[in-house]
């Protein structure tokens, strides 16, 4: 720890992964202050979420905030591998000026389910330690109802792009009614302006203030100096508290049953057909209280 | 395995052509190890510090333009210059016979033609982690010869 706090990246990068491994556990608390230290970007596979975060990286490492990454991917869950590819979209990693502002680290879910594994809370706890200002986590590509996230980060920002849908879309419950803020990617291309529109219009029926919607382009650039100063600045939004520790005692549950040092042989039991349900399920449970 | 293996599979210099990086990275994959691709046309320095910045205890390089002879070892002479010397590197792309021996002693514990299967080289990453001399920082000459 004390290696990783002096800047050697050799040595964060090994202390993340024992911490992933379960090898090395943090005390993580959850700070409730104005500024956030911890912020989410979730949205739909193919919207732009790793292009953008890169844009966005190079404002903010350009005005020298030291930013850690955790961009995470899925494990296939049949052979527990992974093929962690934000990094190809990642060029800030490259700047000369830039990159010893900037830590990127790709993440698998394992044997998580939802987008971000709880572990991730940790990693990010862990990065605050040793001198990062600030952590962004990229989700998994996620769908409507992913609100794992909300588990881990202080403020979640959804990105959308154009073609998503009618406005019928922008009506559904889930992820949209707990994002602080929302960016619509592709911004060049037909359609982005409606559906930003269908959107605030929808979120202006909610309580409370509703989040800003803002249009940008990751690939032409637009919008992007703007987006990063919303995003530094974002406050809570407090329309999400409850559902927030309900994920946090959700995520937390599912690590303890995964943790189980017993998971995989109850797992072969079950496939074999040597247990029932009923048995498995109650012996990771108990061994846990 | 317990926990997998973390490997970067990257393509150093200038050629385009990565569909046999995507195959062993897939491969790889299947095997059950997390696999970090670089993407194409990457310096030397860019690669070891992806490998360094992601944990990565295994590096697979791909050359087919030829800038193996060059690429290579210099890749191995860096990590060894970074304190990265457990690194295990392979390599793979068209190089020719008369050229990997030249490579093994730089550094690169395998290399993979075209033709190799995945299980061979699943076979090799799995024999290269148990050993403690397949660091690229190991003075032994121990190198992968295919499967016994």
């Amino acid at each position: 720890m004390s290696l990783a706090r002096e800047g050697d990246r050799r040595a964060l990068a090994r202390l993340l992964s024992s911490i992933e491994n379960g090898e090395t556990v943090l005390e993580t608390k959850i700070d409730p202050s104005d500024e956030w230290k911890i912020l989410a970007l979730t949205g739909p596979p193919g919207v732009g979420k790793s292009c953008l975060l890169d844009r966005l990286l190079h404002v903010w490492t350009g005005k020298g905030m030291r930013i850690g990454v955790l961009a995470v991917d899925p494990s296939s869950p049949r052979s527990g591998g992974a093929l962690l590819g934000d990094r190809v979209r990642m060029t800030v990693v490259d700047h000369p000026e830039k990159k010893d502002y900037v830590y990127v680290r790709s993440v698998a879910t394992r044997k998580s389910s939802g987008s971000v594994p709880s572990v991730v809370q940790e990693m990010a706890a862990c990065l605050l330690m040793t001198g990062w200002d600030r952590v962004i986590i990229e989700t998994v590509g996620a769908g409507q109802s992913e609100v794992r996230c909300a588990a881990v980060a202080d403020r979640i920002v959804l990105i959308e792009g154009p073609a998503r849908g009618d406005g019928v879309q922008a009506e559904k419950a889930g992820l949209l009614e707990l994002a602080d803020a929302i960016l619509v990617n592709k911004s060049d291309l037909p359609g982005a302006e409606r559906h930003a529109n269908e959107l605030r219009e929808s979120l202006q029926l909610g309580n409370g203030t509703p989040p800003e919607v803002q249009l940008v382009s990751a690939l032409k650039g637009d919008g992007i100096d703007e987006a990063a100063t919303l995003l530094m600045g974002l406050r809570q939004t407090s329309r999400a508290e409850r559902a927030r520790w309900r994920e946090r005692i959700l995520s937390h549950h599912e690590r303890q049953i995964l943790n189980h040092s017993e998971f995989n042989t109850i797992l072969t039991n079950l496939e074999e057909g040597l247990i029932g349900f009923d048995e498995a399920y109650t012996k990771l449970r108990d061994a846990n209280e | 395995m317990d926990k997998p293996l973390r490997i970067v599979i990257a393509k150093p210099g200038l050629d385009g052509h990565d569909r046999g990086a995507k195959v062993v990275a897939r491969a790889l994959r299947d095997a059950g190890h997390e696999v970090i691709y670089t993407g194409l046309r990457r310096t030397p320095a860019q690669i070891i510090e992806t490998v360094r910045d992601e944990d990565a205890i295994l590096l697979g390089l791909s050359s087919l333009s030829g800038a193996h002879g060059h690429l290579f070892p210099r890749i191995c002479e860096t990590l060894r210059e970074n304190n990265m010397g457990d690194v295990i590197v392979f390599g793979g792309g068209i190089i020719p016979e008369d050229d990997r021996q030249a490579l093994f002693e730089a550094g690169v514990k395998a290399i993979f033609g075209p033709g190799t299967s995945t299980e061979e080289m699943v076979a090799f990453i799995e024999t290269a982690v148990e050993r403690n001399d397949a660091g690229v920082g190991s003075d032994t000459d121990w190198h992968w010869t295919g499967l016994s």
